[in-house]
C-alpha cells in the first residue's frame, strides 16, 4: 500500500505507524468522566467494513502524524489531511 | 576536547572503482533546527544562513552550509566539520527569542558517500524510493529506510548521493552496501 | 542418429547430458526438462501425492500439474515443474514420489532483491506483451516488460503461427530487439511476475542461473500503469483415466512440437469441445504423429479437417494403459460408459476442454471476474487498480486480435501515464473463422473415482461429489473440503473445472458459484529468494554504541537488547557468568565500576511549555524543578500502565533532557510528538532525538568519587558541592562533559556524558584511572534488583501500573492530570490482589529461581486449575546478601511480606519467602558514597 504522506507524497506503507481511530479526543477533563465514560474513551472503537478515518504516522520520513480515510475493505484511500483538520465529507 | 578525534564511525576500507564510489565522510557540522516556518524567526535565519529554509519537501538549499528539509517545521543545517559551535550560534542569534529549537546533532549520523553511474542501481536493492533522475535528481533530499536502516539520503549533481545514517547503525549499512556492490565492482559476475 | 527416439526429425541442438531417476539421456540446449524426457520416451515422471498414481507431463509451462521433480544438483531443491526446469548439462534430477523434501543444510547460492520504478509494467511478451511495451515505449514511458519464459513470444514459437509475415518467434526476437534500443526500457526475461498488490506493486522473480551474481532475484515493482498479457491456459475435462501419462493438454503437444521438436507420442486420439485442438491435431500430424481420431463433443464438429477421422458428438469415455496410454475409449454422447464405447489404439490422448484466460494477477490485484457464459471462462470485469488486461487474458482468441489489442492497450497505458504515444502501427496477423466451443465439463459415469478435476491433489469428481453430498454449495467450501485447487499450480488448469464440476452437481450455472480468491504467488517462490539479502550478518541491523570496538577487544560476552549489541559481562580467563556477574557486583559495591549507557535514549526538549509537556506526560512533577536538577519520571499509557520510564533533566528555563530506556528511545519520542500533534498542537516546545550525539558512561560505586575528581580536577565532586540528582558541566580527561550525578545501582554514582566522538577516549581515561571495573548489563541487572528498582519491559508487561511497582510516591497528587492518572482511580487499579513487585527469598540461599516460573501458596499442588499467585520477573545471585533471591508480581504481594509460597520447578515445589522488593540498603545510606 502506498499511502499519501501530506508533507512527503506518497511512500511505501513500511515507513509508517498505523494509530488507531483518528477523531477520538483526549477528554478534557478525564477526571470528571464517570468511570464507564472514561473506559468508553479508553477501550471502545469503531470497526467498520469500509471507509474509516485513523491516523498514521510517517514514522520513517518526517515523522509528522496525519489523518486518512482509508476504506478497510479495499485499502483504498479516500482523503488525507492533516491532524486537527476536519474529516472530509465523503465522496 | 579538541584533539584527535576517533577513528570514523563506520570504518571500512572505501569502494573506489569506475563505475561506484563509497566512502565514509565522517565528522561533518549537523546542527537541527525547528521552528515555525511563517513565523518572524524563520526569515531571520534564512538570511543568517544565506539560504532561504527550503519550504517545498524533500529539497534542500545551499550556501556554505547545506539546508535540508526534514519536515514541515524541522530542517538540518549541514557544514564541513568542525563548525558546530559557530553555526550554533548564528542560529541562535538570529532565533533572537523566538520559539526555536537549535540542537548540535554532529554526532546523531555520520554521512556515507555513495557515487557514480552505478549509484542509483546499488541504492535500488534496498531503498524503495523512485532514484530516476527526473524524479530524484540533485537537490532533493528525504529520510527514508535503505535495507534496514533509516537513513537520510541526499542527491547531489553528478550521480552522488549523501546517505546519513545513524552511527549505530554504519556498520551494519557498511556491510550491507559492500555486500551489494560486490556486482557492480570490475571483475565480479554481472 | 539421435539417441533420443521422440525427437522429431531434423531438430538439432546443442547437445546437453543429464540424468533423471539415475539413468543419463541427453536433450538439446533450448529443452525444458519435461521436453527433454519426452524426446526420451519417458512418459511417468513422478508419482501423485494421495493416490501413489504414476503421471507424465500434462502441459508445457507453469500450468504443469503432475510432472514435479527434485533438482539434485547443484543444490537440492524440491517441487520444481519438470516443464519450467531449463535443461543444462550435467543436471540431475529426479521425479517426486508425492512429495519434495527440503535440503538440511543451507543453501549457499545468493538471492538478491531489488526495487524498480516504471510508468508502464508489461506482464507477458506475448503477441499482446510485445505489442503493447513497444507502442508503450515509443511515447518515452519508462517501461518495463516482465515474462517468465527464457524467450519472449509467449505462445508464439508453440504454435508457429506467422506475425508480419514472419515465423512468430522472429517477429517477437525483432520485436525485442527493438525495445532494448530504448534507453528508458527494461526487458525482464525469465521473471515471473508472481504478486500483485495495492497501489500497482507487482513482486517478480528473476532466474538469474548460477553464474550470475545472485541465482534468483526478486524485483519489487511499482508501476503507475499495468498492462497484463498474461495469456490463458488450455484446460481438461474430467473423464475416467484423464490422469494417465499421455493424456497431455493439446496445447502443450502442440508446444512440444514446434517449440522444441519432440513428439509427445506416436498415435494421437484428440478430445476437444473447440477448434483449436484441430490446430495442434494439423501439427502433431505434420511433426509426423499419427492422428488416430479426432473425438469433437461438437455434434457439428469443427472447422473443415483434412486429417483422420472426425467423430461429432462423441466424448472419451476411458484411458487404458496405467503406465502410459495404450488405448482410448470412445462413445456417442451420452454414452453409456466403457463397455458401450470403441477403443482407439493410441499412446497419446490430447485434451482441450477450452480456455482459461489467465486472470490470476488481475484477482490477486482486486479485480472483479465475470463468467462469460460464451467463452465458458472467467473474464476481467472492474478493478479499482491502474490496470488494463490485454490479448487472451481477456478472452481473445484470434492473434490478429491479441496483437492489435496489445498496442492499443499499450498506448492507453502510456498515455494514461502522461505520455503520448506514437502512432506505431500494430502487428498483423492472419485469423481464421473458428466455430462455437461448447463448455464440457465432465464425462458422464457410473463411477467417478477416476475422474480428475486437481491431478496434482488427486482430486476427483467423486471427492467433489462428497463435498457437494455434505451440504457444501460454494466453491470456497469445496476447495477446503476436497483442497482442490491448493497445490503449487494455484488451480491454474483445475480451478475453473472445478467449478465447472460443482455446478454440473448441484445444477446451477457456473455464473452463480462465482470463484475462489486468487493469492499470490502465482508460480511457486523459494523463501530463500523471498529472504535475499536478510541472512546471516544482514538479517536484522547490529546497533553498537562508539565504544563497541573496545568491549569486543576485552572480550565482552554480549546481550541483545532490541537490535543494539550490550556487554553482558567481561569474564576474565576462566571464569564463567555467575563468577564473573559476582566479581563484577561486588567491585561496584566495593569499589567502582564503570558501564557503557550510551543506549539510553536521550530526547531534547526546547520551548517554553516543555515543562508543561513533561508534567503532563510523566506521572511526576516536572515543572517544579530546578534547573542543574534531575528528577526520575515514570509514564504510563491513557490505561494507566507503565509504559517507560527515565530521567529528566532541567538543563535551562525551557530546556530539559529526557532519557528513555534501551528499547523505547524511539517509541518515546513517537509519543511525545503524537501528544504534541495530534492532542496539544499549542504547547510550544520542539523534541529533536539526541540518543547518538552523546556517549555516556556510568561510573558506580564508593569510589566513584574519587574517580571523578582525578579524571575532572575543576569539578568539585563533595556531596554538599555536588549533590544527589544533580548535573554539572565539567572537563572530564579533558574532554567537554556534562555530568549527572545519578544512580541506578543505590551506591554513590555518576554518568558522564560526552560527544559519541569523544566516547571512547573518556572510557579508556575511565578505564585508566586503574581503580575501575568495567560491568555489563548483567552486573547492573542485579544491582538494581538488588535495590527493587524495575526494568521496564522485564519486571513489568502491558498490566503493571506504578503503584503495582511501589512506585506510588512517583505519582503526582498535585498534578489535575497527567496521561494515566485518571485510571489510576478505577476500581480495577485500586483493587488489593493486584499484583505488586516483591522480593523472594528462596529458602536454600543457593536455589535459583527461574525467571518466568510461577508462585503457589501450598506446598503440595492441588487438581488443576492451580491458582497461580504471580510469577517471578527476575532472578539472580548477590554478592552483596550472600545469596540467591528474585522479583516477583504477586497478587496482593505487600500485604504477604513474610509469607512462605511456592514455585514449582519440574515435579519440585520450591519453597521461598516473600520480603520487601527493596533488599539491599533500604535506607538508601550509600548513594553518598
Ligand atoms: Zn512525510
Amino acid at each position: 500500500m502506498l499511502i499519501p504522506c501530506p508533507w512527503c507524497g506518497p511512500r511505501d506503507e513500511a515507513e509508517f505507524h498505523y494509530g488507531g481511530q483518528a477523531h477520538v479526543a483526549y477528554p478534557a477533563d478525564p477526571a470528571a468522566l464517570s468511570d464507564a465514560e472514561w473506559a468508553r474513551y479508553l477501550f471502545f472503537r469503531d470497526n467498520p467494513k469500509g471507509p474509516f478515518a485513523e491516523r498514521w504516522s510517517h514514522a520513517a520520513g518526517c515523522r509528522r502524524w496525519f489523518n486518512v480515510v482509508r476504506d478497510t475493505a479495499t485499502n483504498e484511500i479516500h482523503a488525507v489531511y492533516r491532524a486537527g483538520g476536519q474529516r472530509p465529507v465523503s465522496p | 576536547m579538541t584533539g584527535e578525534r576517533p577513528s570514523p564511525p563506520a570504518r571500512f576500507e572505501p569502494v573506489s572503482d569506475g563505475d561506484l564510489r563509497i566512502a565514509e565522510v565522517p565528522f561533518r557540522t549537523q546542527v537541527n533546527l525547528r521552528l515555525d516556518p511563517g513565523g518572524p524567526a524563520a526569515g531571520d535565519i534564512g538570511r543568517a544562513l544565506g539560504v532561504p529554509l527550503p519550504a517545498e519537501p524533500g529539497t534542500y538549499g545551499s550556501a556554505d552550509v547545506d539546508v535540508l528539509w526534514l519536515g514541515p517545521d524541522e530542517w538540518l543545517v549541514v557544514g564541513e566539520p568542525g563548525r558546530e559551535r559557530e553555526l550554533e550560534t548564528r542560529l541562535r542569534d538570529a532565533a533572537g527569542t523566538g520559539h526555536v529549537a537549535v540542537t548540535d546533532v554532529s554526532a546523531q549520523r555520520t554521512t556515507l558517500l555513495v557515487a557514480g553511474p552505478k549509484a542509483r542501481d546499488l541504492l535500488a536493492h534496498g531503498c524503495a524510493l523512485d532514484l530516476h533522475p527526473r524524479v530524484f535528481g540533485p537537490g532533493r533530499c528525504a529520510q527514508t529506510m535503505l535495507a534496514r536502516a533509516q537513513v537520510l539520503l541526499v542527491a547531489r549533481d553528478g550521480d552522488e548521493f549523501m546517505v546519513l545514517v545513524r552511527p549505530s547503525f554504519a556498520g551494519y549499512l557498511v556491510a550491507w552496501l559492500l555486500d551489494a556492490a560486490a556486482e557492480y565492482v570490475s571483475g565480479q559476475p554481472g | 542418429m539421435t539417441r533420443q527416439p521422440f525427437r522429431r526429425d531434423g531438430h538439432r541442438g546443442e547437445t546437453l547430458r543429464f540424468r533423471f531417476d539415475g539413468r543419463d539421456y541427453e536433450g538439446y540446449r533450448g529443452d525444458t526438462l519435461a521436453a527433454a524426457l519426452l524426446a526420451n520416451g519417458v512418459r511417468a515422471v513422478a508419482t501423485s501425492v494421495r493416490l501413489g498414481r504414476p503421471r507424465g507431463v500434462f502441459a508445457a509451462w507453469t500450468e504443469e500439474p503432475n510432472a514435479l521433480v527434485q533438482i539434485e544438483h547443484p543444490f537440492p531443491e524440491p517441487m520444481l515443474q519438470a516443464t519450467t526446469v531449463e535443461l543444462y548439462d550435467g543436471l540431475v534430477a529426479r521425479g517426486l514420489p508425492g512429495k519434495g523434501r527440503l535440503s538440511g543444510e543451507a543453501d549457499p547460492a545468493r538471492h538478491d532483491g531489488v526495487y524498480a520504478h516504471c510508468d508502464v509494467l508489461v506482464v507477458g511478451a506475448g503477441p499482446a506483451g510485445l505489442s503493447a511495451a513497444l507502442s508503450a515505449a515509443g511515447s518515452g514511458a519508462r517501461v518495463v516488460l516482465a515474462d517468465d519464459r527464457p524467450v519472449p513470444g509467449g505462445s508464439l514459437p508453440d504454435t508457429a503461427e506467422t506475425v508480419d509475415g514472419l515465423p512468430g518467434a522472429e517477429w517477437a526476437a525483432a520485436a525485442l530487439a527493438e525495445l532494448d534500443g530504448h534507453p528508458e526500457v527494461r526487458v525482464l526475461a525469465r521473471t515471473g511476475v508472481l504478486g500483485y498488490y495495492d497501489d500497482n506493486y507487482l513482486v517478480a522473480v528473476e532466474r538469474r542461473g548460477e553464474r550470475a551474481s545472485s541465482r534468483e532475484r526478486l524485483w519489487r515493482i511499482r508501476a503507475r500503469r499495468v498492462v497484463l498479457a498474461t495469456g490463458a491456459h488450455e484446460r481438461s475435462v474430467a473423464f475416467a483415466g484423464n490422469d494417465r501419462p499421455g493424456v497431455m493438454l493439446a496445447s502443450a503437444a502442440r508446444a512440444y512440437v514446434n517449440r522444441y521438436g519432440v513428439l509427445p507420442g506416436r498415435r494421437a486420439v484428440v478430445f476437444t469441445a473447440n477448434d483449436s485442438a484441430y490446430a495442434a491435431a494439423r501439427d502433431l500430424a505434420a511433426a509426423g504423429v499419427e492422428v488416430a481420431a479426432v473425438v469433437d463433443v461438437r455434434r457439428g464438429g469443427g472447422r473443415s479437417w483434412d486429417g483422420s477421422e472426425v467423430l461429432a458428438g462423441h466424448l472419451v469415455t476411458g484411458v487404458d494403459g496405467p503406465d502410459g496410454v495404450s488405448s482410448v475409449t470412445v462413445s456417442p454422447d451420452p454414452g453409456g460408459g466403457p463397455a458401450g464405447g470403441r477403443e482407439i489404439e493410441a499412446d497419446l490422448l490430447l485434451v482441450s476442454g477450452g480456455w482459461n484466460p489467465v486472470v490470476h494477477l488481475f484477482g490477486q490485484a482486486g479485480g472483479r471476474l465475470r463468467y462469460d457464459e460464451r467463452l465458458g471462462a472467467l473474464l476481467p470485469a472492474a478493478t479499482r487498480q491502474a490496470v488494463e488486461v490485454a490479448g487472451a487474458a481477456r478472452g481473445l482468441s484470434t492473434l490478429g486480435r491479441c496483437l492489435a489489442d496489445g498496442a492499443a492497450a499499450g498506448a492507453r497505458a502510456a498515455e494514461a501515464a502522461g505520455f503520448r504515444a506514437g502512432r506505431r502501427p500494430a502487428a498483423r496477423a492472419e485469423d481464421v473463422a473458428a466455430a462455437p466451443a461448447e463448455h464440457v465439463w465432465l464425462v458422464p459415469a457410473a463411477d467417478y473415482r477416476g475422474h480428475f478435476v486437481d491431478l496434482q491433489r488427486d482430486v476427483t469428481v467423486a471427492d467433489v461429489m462428497r463435498a457437494t453430498g455434505a451440504g457444501l454449495r460454494s466453491v470456497e467450501h469445496v476447495k477446503r473440503y476436497t483442497t482442490a485447487g491448493t497445490a503449487h499450480d494455484q488451480g491454474k488448469t483445475s480451478g475453473l473445472l472445478t467449478s465447472g464440476v460443482v455446478a454440473h452437481l448441484l445444477g446451477v450455472d457456473v455464473a452463480e458459484l462465482g470463484t475462489t480468491t486468487f493469492r499470490a504467488p502465482y508460480v511457486p517462490v523459494s523463501f530463500a529468494t523471498l529472504a535475499g539479502r536478510d541472512r546471516g550478518a544482514l538479517h536484522d541491523p547490529v546497533r553498537v554504541t562508539p565504544l563497541h570496538g573496545w568491549h569486543v577487544a576485552r572480550g565482552a560476552l554480549f546481550e541483545n537488547i532490541g537490535q543494539w549489541k550490550r556487554p553482558r559481562y567481561y569474564p576474565r580467563a576462566g571464569e564463567d557468568m555467575p563468577t564473573a556477574v559476582l566479581r563484577e557486583c561486588a567491585a561496584v559495591r566495593r569499589g567502582a565500576g564503570a558501564m557503557d549507557v550510551s543506549t539510553l535514549g536521550k530526547i531534547d526538549l526546547q520551548g517554553p511549555d516543555a515543562a508543561e509537556l513533561l508534567d503532563r506526560l510523566y506521572t511526576g512533577m516536572m515543572s517544579t524543578l530546578p534547573v542543574g536538577a534531575i528528577r526520575y519520571g515514570v509514564m504510563c499509557r491513557p490505561d494507566g500502565t507503565v509504559f517507560d520510564d527515565g530521567t529528566v533533566t532541567r538543563l535551562a528555563q525551557d530546556r530539559f533532557l529526557a532519557t528513555t530506556t534501551t528499547g523505547n528511545a524511539a517509541a518515546v519520542l513517537d509519543w511525545m510528538e503524537e501528544w504534541l500533534q495530534t492532542e496539544w498542537p499549542s504547547l510550544r516546545v520542539y523534541c529533536t532525538s539526541v540518543t547518538e550525539q552523546w556517549a555516556t558512561v556510568a561510573l558506580a560505586g564508593p569510589g566513584s568519587r574519587a574517580v571523578l575528581a582525578g579524571l575532572a580536577p575543576g569539578l568539585a565532586v563533595d556531596g554538599a558541592s555536588f549533590p544527589f540528582m544533580t548535573w554539572r558541566d565539567a572537563r572530564v580527561a579533558d574532554i567537554e562533559a556534562r555530568v549527572c550525578r545519578i544512580s541506578f545501582s543505590g551506591e554513590l554514582a555518576y554518568e558522564i556524558n560526552v560527544s559519541a566522538w569523544d566516547g571512547l577516549a573518556l572510557w579508556e581515561a575511565v578505564q585508566g584511572s586503574g581503580a575501575v571495573t568495567p560491568y555489563g548489563t548483567e552486573t547492573m541487572h542485579v544491582l538494581r534488583a538488588e535495590k527493587g528498582y524495575p526494568i521496564v519491559g522485564q519486571d513489568t508487561d502491558g498490566t503493571v501500573t506504578p503503584a503495582d511497582l511501589g512506585l506510588g510516591w512517583a505519582l503526582s497528587g498535585k498534578k489535575a492530570d497527567y496521561v494515566g492518572k485518571r485510571s489510576h482511580a478505577r476500581p480495577g487499579d485500586l483493587r488489593p490482589d493486584r499484583k505488586h513487585l516483591v522480593g523472594l527469598l528462596p529458602d536454600d540461599p543457593d536455589r535459583l529461581l527461574p525467571e518466568g516460573a510461577h508462585l503457589v501458596a501450598t506446598a503440595r499442588l492441588p487438581e488443576p486449575p492451580v491458582p497461580a499467585l504471580g510469577h517471578v520477573t527476575s532472578s539472580y545471585r548477590s554478592a552483596a546478601l550472600g545469596r540467591t533471591f528474585a522479583l516477583a508480581l504477586v497478587s496482593g504481594g505487600r500485604e504477604r511480606v513474610g509469607e512462605r509460597l511456592y514455585v514449582p520447578v519440574g515435579a519440585e515445589q520450591v519453597p521461598v519467602t516473600v520480603t520487601r522488593h527493596v533488599l539491599y540498603d533500604p535506607e538508601g545510606a550509600r548513594r553518598d558514597g
